[in-house]
């Protein structure tokens, strides 16, 4: 039988395609698979267990790791999504005006400065503030994962307020509602769905940062992906699997809620 | 009310304003004026200084020598100047292996965005979430997993010794080839993402007519759809290029001690070479290529705004 001829069919791209996505998961499956291995390899499999979940639960280090992870990610997220929806009601709907893109280029200039950058320049600051203070808390941390998830707090606030309605505070203000009432009970509940997406896209963004940490961190302040960077060097056991395991499930289920708030708007 | 009065009162409230926004930013300004914008020009400033002995910099001595240092040595005995062979080889490995990395998620994901462009409607949005998932994954956790398959007790060392292929593990860590898959690995979503922003849009009639014209399918690849998606094809380099120079994780997991990219040099006078100036003028280094390649990307992108609106 002559098969029907498709103008976009292009010789090996379905393959291609196929074999990538096949590749992708490849790695990350085997990570996660291996993470239930009863035996001590990550390459040579021995039956199902979770005694290295078990193990993870039980080193002290991780737990510690994960705790610190949380906070700074919590307070972070918070804080940076706070600063950033008063920012960007700010810089919306209204005709531009003085300073405006400067506002606009400051706030967004943390996404185009590579990260090493950043990290050794706070290196720098926050060393000598440490000596100067003698404070070495964490701080630092949280101040610093603060202020790089501010743009990535700011995007999705933004975006929704540059597609609201400004009818509805009008007839609010029409009503003789007071400006900071037609905030609370108007502008803010629309906005809502934007800010909780900024706040988890935050979070996830804090959860996930190594190289800033890894340079600004004290002794003893390791956050759960610079103590996995630094068991990486020694030999590993699944324990690093099942980690990771857990790690990645709990950023797949924030970016998820992520989405699934972000659909409702439309 | 006279006219000029009401005039008067609404310039006021103008100001008052624009007065509120600049009170509302203030938050978001100053903490990513002294926790990162602030920062990064100390760091330009520190790139100008003497460097002090044990690390750290002599205050307010300012010197060329951390910007001399990146490219060349001053011999210690007869002053003489050489090229930093050690630094010319790193500069040179970020760059070849950040454009390898740019060239062969290009190669990859070229088709994969074209396979998902030109699926039905209703099921792009799926194969679109499969190339977004592991880039939500921890870049760790991705740089650990092309780990464990390399390594020389990893899976495909133990599977090939297991059927005898080979006797010997094969060296694949620590080589700037674990470097380059680690980075294709980690950064191929975010080529397929622009590429297929741009497929998306394709008329395949254009595609159609050139089969009319009895073009071959390679010659209607060339000539009608890759310039068709140029801008994608720019827009996508310049995504994966940037975070591949700067790459630190990948490079320091997967390369070792050894084959150092910039970033990992950065942090090498940060520690054992106690050499801020050095650091500090190899990172403005870094952010003046980024910065480059940053603005052909804008330019592209409000290029490519003009042609499709």
């Amino acid at each position: 039988m002559a098969r029907t001829f498709s103008v976009t069919r292009q010789k090996g791209f379905t393959s291609t395609a196929l074999i990538c996505f096949a590749l992708l998961y490849l790695p990350i499956a085997t990570l996660v698979v291996y993470a239930f291995n009863a035996g001590s390899s990550v390459a040579i499999w021995e039956g199902f267990s979770l005694r290295w979940f078990e193990t993870a639960w039980n080193n002290e280090h991780v737990l510690d790791a994960t705790l610190r992870s949380l906070t700074i990610a919590s307070i972070a997220a918070v804080v940076s999504t706070a600063a950033a929806t008063m920012a960007a009601l700010a810089t919306t709907r209204t005709k531009p005006y003085p300073g405006l893109t400067f506002k606009y280029a400051f706030i967004n200039q943390p996404l185009m400065v590579p990260e090493i950058v950043t990290a050794v320049a706070l290196l720098i600051l926050f060393s000598r503030i440490k000596v100067w203070t003698g404070y070495a808390g964490l701080g630092y941390l949280m101040l610093a994962h603060t202020a790089f998830c501010i743009p990535f707090a700011y995007l999705p606030i933004r975006a929704r307020l540059e597609n609201m309605d400004l009818s509805l505070e009008r007839a609010a203000a029409d009503l003789y509602a007071t400006p900071w009432k037609t905030f609370r009970r108007v502008t803010l509940p629309l906005l809502w769905p934007g800010i909780l997406a900024g706040a988890m896209l935050a979070f996830v963004i804090s959860l996930d940062d190594v190289v800033i940490t890894e340079f600004v961190k004290s002794g003893g302040q390791d956050t759960l992906p610079t103590y996995m960077l630094g068991q990486l060097r020694r030999a590993v056991t699944p324990e690093m699997n099942a980690v990771s395991t857990v790690f990645l499930v709990l950023s797949l289920a924030i970016v998820t809620l992520f989405f699934f708030i972000n659909r409702k708007k439309h | 009310m006279s006219m000029v009065h009401q005039q008067t009162l609404v310039l006021a409230a103008e100001r008052r304003d624009l007065r509120n926004r600049w009170w509302l930013c203030a938050p978001a300004l100053f903490i990513i004026l002294i926790a990162a914008n602030g920062p990064v020009v100390i760091e330009l400033l520190f790139s100008f200084m003497v460097k002090g002995d044990y690390g750290d910099v002599k205050y307010w001595q300012f010197s060329s020598e951390g910007w001399f240092s990146v490219f060349f040595t001053r011999d210690i005995f007869d002053d003489s100047i050489t090229l930093a062979d050690a630094h010319v080889t790193i500069l040179l490995r970020s760059l070849t292996l950040s454009l390898a990395t740019t060239g062969l998620t290009l190669l990859f994901g070229f088709p994969t965005a074209y396979f998902i462009a030109t699926r039905p409607p209703h099921r792009r949005d799926l194969w679109l979430l499969l190339i977004t998932i592991p880039f939500w994954i921890n870049i760790l956790i991705r740089t650990f997993a092309i780990q464990e398959l390399i390594r020389n007790e990893g899976i495909i060392n133990s599977f090939l010794l297991k059927i005898g292929v080979i006797d010997q593990p094969i060296q694949m860590m620590f080589t700037d080839f674990a470097i380059l898959l680690g980075m294709v690995y980690v950064y191929l979503p975010l080529m397929v993402l622009p590429l297929y922003g741009s497929m998306e849009k394709i008329d395949f009639r254009l595609v159609e007519a050139g089969y009319d014209l009895y073009a071959g399918s390679f010659k209607v690849l060339r000539r009608v759809i890759i310039p068709l998606v140029k801008p994608g094809i720019i827009a996508g380099s310049i995504l994966v290029f940037i975070p591949a120079i700067g790459a630190y994780v990948t490079p320091r997991v997967l390369g070792g001690g050894k084959n150092l990219m910039l970033g990992n040099l950065i942090e090498l006078q940060f520690g054992q070479g106690r050499n801020w100036p050095l650091g500090s003028a190899l990172s403005i280094t870094l952010m003046v290529i980024v910065t480059a390649a940053l603005l052909v990307y804008v330019r592209n992108a409000t290029k490519s705004d003009l042609y499709h609106g």
